[in-house]
């Protein structure tokens, strides 16, 4: 048989139907909705008069707009108060699962599936949301969908895609001090440009990520959207079996042994042609920090702007108008530079090993004065952990208080808003002119980064706070 | 939304020549609490077209009225970011109907088709020809003819082929949804649950994972 990739194999296993000169029809085993993107999905199907058809893979989940404070009040802005309502409404109608506001499950899409275990080896898993791809971490074909698409997965559980190119990306070595999994995504981003992985999906391997958490994978996973690819993947492993085995979901089975059996099947022929290779040694990559508005341009945080957007054009506009934003200057050294606020959370690092590092480095030490932070868990789940383990007076102690669970300032469809002209070093996935509030100016880091700039107040290697 | 069918077509262009514009730009995040699809042409852009104290930013190009047409011609990698339809919804409440460029994110790509805004992919140095003949000229006009996958530029008869799936273009000329086309294959579906065993009891661990 001819040698395949683990994308290949999962794509090949639930293609329904192949249109002649046109997209494949895909089947898709686990649906996740939230309340922005699905109230026009189901005025479709009610346009339509049709049901869901198989609301038992769907997953519905309250996190986008949501408060991080008093959730247990009623949402004070009512277009969103409509919104989760309508989530609501739609869910019992189509008899949908929902963890909803104040559901001990509740909490960011892309946190609460892996972490009940919904999402599972070998899966195509879709969502109206473009982090979806953080679920490749589990070795699934895993993308986000418009929601004209959403509508399509509610009425058939089907999409149409073109199969995309395969890249793979092998990353081997050991970590060097201060850099996490957010640091090597932020690395390949920035050489491979925010558009630099558009048409391809990518699978992750070597013996970085190997060693790798799944929390930490996922957050790789998560940001693979970032250079335009469809989506990222990790084949399962040892790490993958020991995260799910006894989450929720997989305790409502029966067959745990013959279930390892095929998931261990899941990886790459040997030999296997990839349509692109890339290989990056660890050696390679520090702490990284963005420093423009997209989340190609990023650079050491202890290093400098570039004078260019790197094409020999030295008068590149979008980079001027980017750095302009930004409010700084080519060859300006980027540490020390004064910082407003601090995000701890969203789909990329709002699990609980984010939280442990965040504390790593606040532990017996002061939020800077003028520092505002926003420690927001990804779920309910991991706000209790945080709370089980300690962590929660660890930063009461350093002056941090921490928040309810949601996507939060990430997007700040909330109330949880960076004012115009402010520096935020946030551990969540875009640096988008006005992304985290009109205005406002990101700098993308890890949760080890963002905690060095909360206790110092600017731009710090986190280095400088880690003693071995 | 209803969806126009869309085949041959000349107009006028916008041309809008920054890199890596994401969904973001086109249609910010406070603005996604709409339960409906209608009415986001007002806030295309919302961001650039308005300065920050809420007055027209007159240096913004939809804000320039020698510019107007229902072609957007614009940088590489357009649409990327949040896979938000909002953007295609804006893009098209606004008046659009094509978009070129050198390049576009997929998930964008995918929306605009479900929604009959037509994407045109031509080479780097053929978006720049062309936002500097409309700079220069506002009143340069592209023919677009879908069938024959051509773009001519009117005034120098010079005509850039583009690519797209047959079944794409037979969606887009026809006014046909992709989900009409799922809806009628609902029997192959089924057929695919069961044979993949889908819906057995355990479906979650039961999934034939055959020849692998």
């Amino acid at each position: 048989m001819k040698a395949k990739t683990l994308f290949d194999k999962i794509w090949d296993n639930h293609v329904v139907y192949s249109i002649e000169d046109g997209p494949d029809v895909i089947y898709i085993d686990q649906h996740y909705i939230h309340e922005v993107t699905s109230p026009q999905a189901f005025s479709g199907l009610d346009e339509r008069g049709i049901p869901v058809f198989r609301p038992s893979q769907t997953l519905a989940t309250a996190d986008h707009n949501i408060p991080t404070k008093d959730q247990h009040l009623q949402i004070k802005d009512e277009l969103s108060r409509i919104q989760v309502e309508k989530l609501t409404e739609n869910c019992r109608k189509h008899n949908i699962k929902l963890f909803g506001l104040n559901n001990p499950n509740n909490g960011i899409v892309h946190v609460i599936g892996p972490e009940l275990g919904y999402t599972r080896p070998g899966m195509t898993i879709v969502c109206g949301d473009s982090h979806t791809s953080t679920h490749g971490a589990f070795g699934t074909i895993a993308f986000g969908i418009g929601t004209s698409e959403v509508e399509m997965v509610l009425a058939t559980q089907c999409v149409l895609q073109t199969k995309p190119k395969t890249m793979r990306i092998t990353i081997n070595g050991n970590l060097n001090k201060g850099v996490t999994s957010k640091d090597i995504i932020m690395y390949i981003i920035s050489k491979l440009s925010s558009g630099g992985a558009t048409g391809y999906f990518v699978e992750y391997c070597g013996t970085a990520i190997e060693k790798l958490s799944m929390e930490a994978r996922m957050t790789i996973c998560n940001m693979t959207i970032e250079m335009g690819a469809r989506g990222g993947l990790i084949a399962p492993d040892e790490i993958t079996f020991d995260y799910l085995k006894g989450r929720p979901e997989i305790l409502n089975q029966s067959d745990w042994e013959s279930t390892l059996t095929q998931w261990k099947n899941l990886k790459s022929d040997p030999g296997v042609k990839f349509d692109h290779e890339i290989t990056i040694l660890t050696s390679e990559i520090k702490p990284m920090i963005t420093f423009g508005t997209n989340p190609g341009m990023a650079i050491p945080v202890s290093g400098f702007i570039p004078q260019s957007g790197g094409q020999d054009d030295k008068d590149d506009a979008s980079f001027i108008k980017s750095l302009d934003y930004m409010g700084f200057k080519p060859g300006e050294k980027i540490s020390g530079h004064k910082v407003d606020y601090v995000f701890l959370g969203s789909c990329t690092n709002g699990r609980i090993e984010d939280f442990r590092a965040f504390a790593s480095i606040v532990k017996g030490r002061k939020k800077a004065p003028g520092i505002i932070a926003l420690l927001v868990p990804g779920s309910r789940m991991v706000e209790e952990q945080v709370k089980k383990e300690g962590l929660l007076e660890i930063f009461n102690d350093a002056g941090f208080e921490l928040r309810q669970p949601g996507c939060s300032s990430c997007l700040a469809m909330n109330e949880d808003k960076i004012p115009a002209g402010k520096y935020a070093v946030s551990t969540s996935n875009r640096n988008f002119e006005g992304r985290q509030g009109p205005g406002s100016r990101t700098l993308l880091a890890s949760p080890l980064t963002a905690a060095a700039a909360a206790i110092s107040g600017k731009i710090t290697d986190p280095t400088e706070f880690m003693n071995n | 939304m209803s969806k126009e069918k869309i085949n041959k077509m000349e107009s006028t262009c916008v041309p809008l020549p920054v890199e890596n514009v994401d969904t973001d730009q086109i249609i910010p995040a406070r603005f996604l609490t709409a339960t409906t699809r209608e009415g986001f042409g007002e806030n295309l852009f919302r961001d650039w077209r308005y300065l920050a104290d809420g007055y027209v930013n007159k240096t913004f190009i939809l804000n320039n009225p020698e510019y107007s047409g229902k072609v957007l011609v614009t940088g590489k990698n357009f649409g990327c970011g949040s896979s938000r339809e909002h953007a295609v919804w804006a893009i098209y409440d606004y008046g659009f109907r094509v978009v070129i460029s050198s390049f576009f994110a997929d998930i964008f790509m995918n929306n605009a088709i479900n929604n009959g805004l037509l994407t045109i992919k031509i080479p780097e140095h053929s978006v720049q020809n062309l936002i500097h003949l409309i700079q220069k000229d506002p009143q340069t006009k592209v023919r677009l003819n879908l069938e024959a996958q051509t773009l001519e530029i009117v005034a120098t008869g010079e005509i850039v082929r583009f690519e797209i799936n047959r079944y794409k273009k037979e969606c887009l000329i026809n006014g046909f949804n992709d989900i009409d086309y799922l809806i009628n294959m609902k029997e192959k579906i089924v057929d695919y649950e069961t044979r993949k065993r889908v819906h057995d009891e355990n479906r979650n661990y039961g999934y034939d994972f055959e020849g692998w």
